[in-house]
């Protein structure tokens, strides 16, 4: 019995997994996807609709609604594995668990965060953003909400045992987004400006690098503890 | 290193230890916040320009600095206890969190009082004050999670992770909320101007600072006895001390 | 009764404790399981089974003491020790939104083989037909038997299986024990939990390991 399994080779056979089992389970996808469009859309109902001041907020609200929209979205992420037994298997597999984990944040982040920077034009032309502003919109969306992937997963690695998880990851989590909350608003902001935006975009990249880095080991070991 | 760790794991030893530091933490702290305390409110000299609002200083700046040192401890203390899985240092971790909470929770609403006379506000977005707020949401996720988890040797282990987890992020966070800041409201009054302060207004307060830490040694030294008792409450030796605790 | 091998035992435990919920489940507890073994831990419910075969399967970590693999500590031989591993739990791994076959199929690669044919194996386990078939629709004990597949394709040494049999019908249950002898006989060893009773694994050859419920 050959038991010659590459790691590129088993990170595909879990990412391929999981976009099958979405794509079987479509709401998955669109729930977030609504979820961010119908928060970018109340703000205009509840700050007036003067195209000066949304334009003012357009970068702030649809990255904090994009931050919401990627919390909620992951709460699923290791429940339905965790609830089957398929997680267990997971940890006992030979395989190296952060490549595992790496590969269901990718699929998660395919199913989730995609559809959010393809869908983020729309509502920018909602808010009024200015019209420089897109590509820096467009391009913080693609380096920021990986990190807010990684990030969050930690989080719900940590909760996903728990029976009320929900409340408790948003204390868990928030907090660390700020700084590419910080980042990503104040890029779209300088693109408005006709400013460079490269150093921040340089900063969310290489908070990027990071979280690729370590957060893998870091869900790993959050996710042992859970199914203890 | 290894050994000498190890044989403060038992937990009776590290209880009888602590219950042996704890009057020295505890007298040094009194006397040094009430020397500290007294010497800055009476006898340092009132600041030209803020009056005797200055004066709150004294327990804002402690508070603060000892808020950060308390989540670095804390955060060393889950280190050990999940590398070397040493049970002591998950109970020293579990011990300190609520503290550090209170302290920055301290410093949050002396900078707050503060802010009152010096910008005519209860609130300003000041790098400092924001930092210390996130800070103390991360003190609450760690205590939640604590919290959350039935098993307490799970509990441990999940905070832990947590907390070294908001360890590596709290200098990201830091230094992206003083960039934030210094973007956005370029050069208010700051808050304390270090090179301006005289000798006799800096000594008191190093003194407050060095009894800030001592008060949250001694606060944490209770509170790792008790967290020591509650996780060995099957043990013999919990059983004979309450017995001899309840015939006296 | 303990069966003396001249070998090293493939996994063993040393001083376990284990506390749950501030509960002490078992206390110091030492064994060893060699090859050939076939052992069935019993005890009352709640006397902490599962908890133990997790605790083997490195999935919990006790309170203190240690499990060994070929007198390795597995928290440092964790990978080696994985690859000698099976472990069913109670819950049975099987995506409810994926086929009979992409289960097998999945769980195999992930475990590192390779080459194999799926519906020879599914066969084995009386699921000809219903390899294309959603998990979600099978019955109960098919979708057991799409979990235990695995035991048909492997080349794991050490068995840790938490109630086996549960959902499976006689035949099946034979069938099984049947595949567990034939394991043993090859150098394997079987570590369960079941509540039923076993036709052709009976007491000499069956090793027994009584957890007891105690109060304190």
């Amino acid at each position: 019995m050959n038991r010659g399994i590459s790691y590129t080779s088993a990170f595909f056979t879990l990412l391929q997994r999981d976009l099958k089992i979405a794509i079987r389970h479509r709401g998955d996808i669109f729930n977030p996807l609504l979820f961010f469009i119908i928060v970018v859309t109340l703000f205009p109902l509840g700050i007036g609709p003067e195209p000066k001041i949304l334009t003012r907020v357009a970068p702030g609200i649809i990255w904090v609604a994009a931050l919401l929209a990627s919390m909620l979205s992951l709460e699923r992420l290791f429940k339905a594995d965790y609830t089957d037994g398929s997680l267990e298997q997971m940890l006992l597999s030979p395989q190296p668990l952060a490549i595992m984990v790496l590969a269901k944040v990718l699929a998660h982040w395919i199913l989730t965060g995609v559809p959010l920077i393809l869908v983020s034009p729309l509502l920018a032309v909602l808010l009024h953003l200015e019209s420089n502003s897109y590509m820096a919109l467009m391009a913080t969306l693609a380096l920021g909400t990986p990190v807010l992937s990684l990030l969050g997963a930690i989080g719900v690695a940590l909760t996903v045992g728990l029976r009320k998880g929900g409340v408790l990851l948003t204390l868990l989590i928030l907090p660390l987004y700020i700084p590419v909350l910080i980042f990503a608003t104040s890029a779209i902001d300088a693109a408005g400006m006709n400013l460079p935006y490269d150093g921040q975009l340089a900063i969310i990249g290489a908070m990027l690098v990071g979280c690729l880095i370590m957060a893998p080991f870091a869900i790993g070991a959050s996710l042992r503890v859970s199914t203890n | 290193m290894w050994k000498w760790l190890n044989s403060y794991a038992d937990p009776e030893r590290s209880y009888n230890l602590a219950g042996k530091l704890l009057p020295w933490f505890a007298c040094l702290a009194i006397a040094l916040i009430g020397v500290g305390t007294t010497w800055g409110m009476l006898y340092a000299p009132m600041d030209y320009q803020q009056g005797d609002s200055f004066r709150i200083i004294y327990i804002h700046v402690p508070a603060a600095s000892m808020s950060m040192a308390a989540y670095m401890g804390m955060a060393t203390a889950s280190f050990i206890g999940l590398v070397w899985q040493i049970k002591a240092a998950d109970w020293a971790a579990a011990s300190i969190a609520p503290i550090g909470a209170v302290i920055t929770f301290i410093a949050l609403f002396t900078g707050a009082a503060w802010g009152k006379p010096m910008w005519g506000t209860w609130w300003v977005w000041d790098a400092r004050l924001t930092s210390e707020l996130v800070l103390l949401f991360l003190y609450l996720g760690v205590i939640a999670l604590y919290a959350s988890f039935e098993d307490k040797v799970l509990a441990a282990r999940a905070a832990g992770i947590l907390a070294i987890v908001g360890v590596i992020n709290i200098p990201i966070i830091k230094y992206s909320v003083d960039w934030w800041s210094s973007l956005h409201q370029p050069a208010t009054i700051k808050i304390t101007e270090k090179s301006t302060m005289t000798g006799d207004m800096l000594y008191p307060l190093l003194i407050n600072i060095f009894g800030f830490g001592m008060m949250i040694g001694a606060l944490t030294l209770v509170r790792f006895r008790a967290e020591v008792l509650a996780r060995n409450g099957m043990r013999p030796w919990v059983r004979e001390l309450a017995k001899t605790e309840a015939a006296k | 009764m303990t069966k003396t091998t001249p070998s090293t035992p493939l996994i063993s435990a040393q001083n376990l404790t284990c506390i749950r919920e501030e509960r002490l489940l078992f206390d110091e507890l030492s064994f060893g399981i060699y090859a050939g073994d076939i052992v069935q831990i019993e005890g009352p419910n709640g006397a902490g089974k599962t908890s133990l075969l997790r605790i083997l399967a490195g999935l919990s970590r006790p309170y203190s003491g240690d499990v060994l693999y070929l007198e390795q500590n597995i928290t440092s031989t964790r990978d080696e020790f994985n690859e000698n591993l099976l472990y069913l739990g109670h819950l049975a791994g099987v995506k409810s939104e994926l086929t009979a076959e992409e289960n097998l199929n999945f769980n195999l690669r992930i475990s590192g083989y390779d080459s194999y044919q799926t519906s020879d194996i599914l066969a084995k386990v009386n699921l000809s037909g219903f390899e294309e078939a959603l998990a979600g629709h099978l019955s109960a004990g098919q979708h057991r038997r799409t979990a235990l597949a695995r035991l048909w394709h492997t080349n794991c040494k050490i068995w840790i299986l938490d109630e086996p049999f549960t959902a499976i019908d006689k035949k099946g249950v034979e069938e099984l024990e049947r595949l567990f002898l034939d394991h043993a006989s090859h150098g394997g060893c079987v570590i369960m939990t079941t509540h039923q009773d076993m036709g052709l694994i009976t007491e000499p050859r069956l090793r027994k390991i009584k957890l007891d419920y105690r109060f304190i």
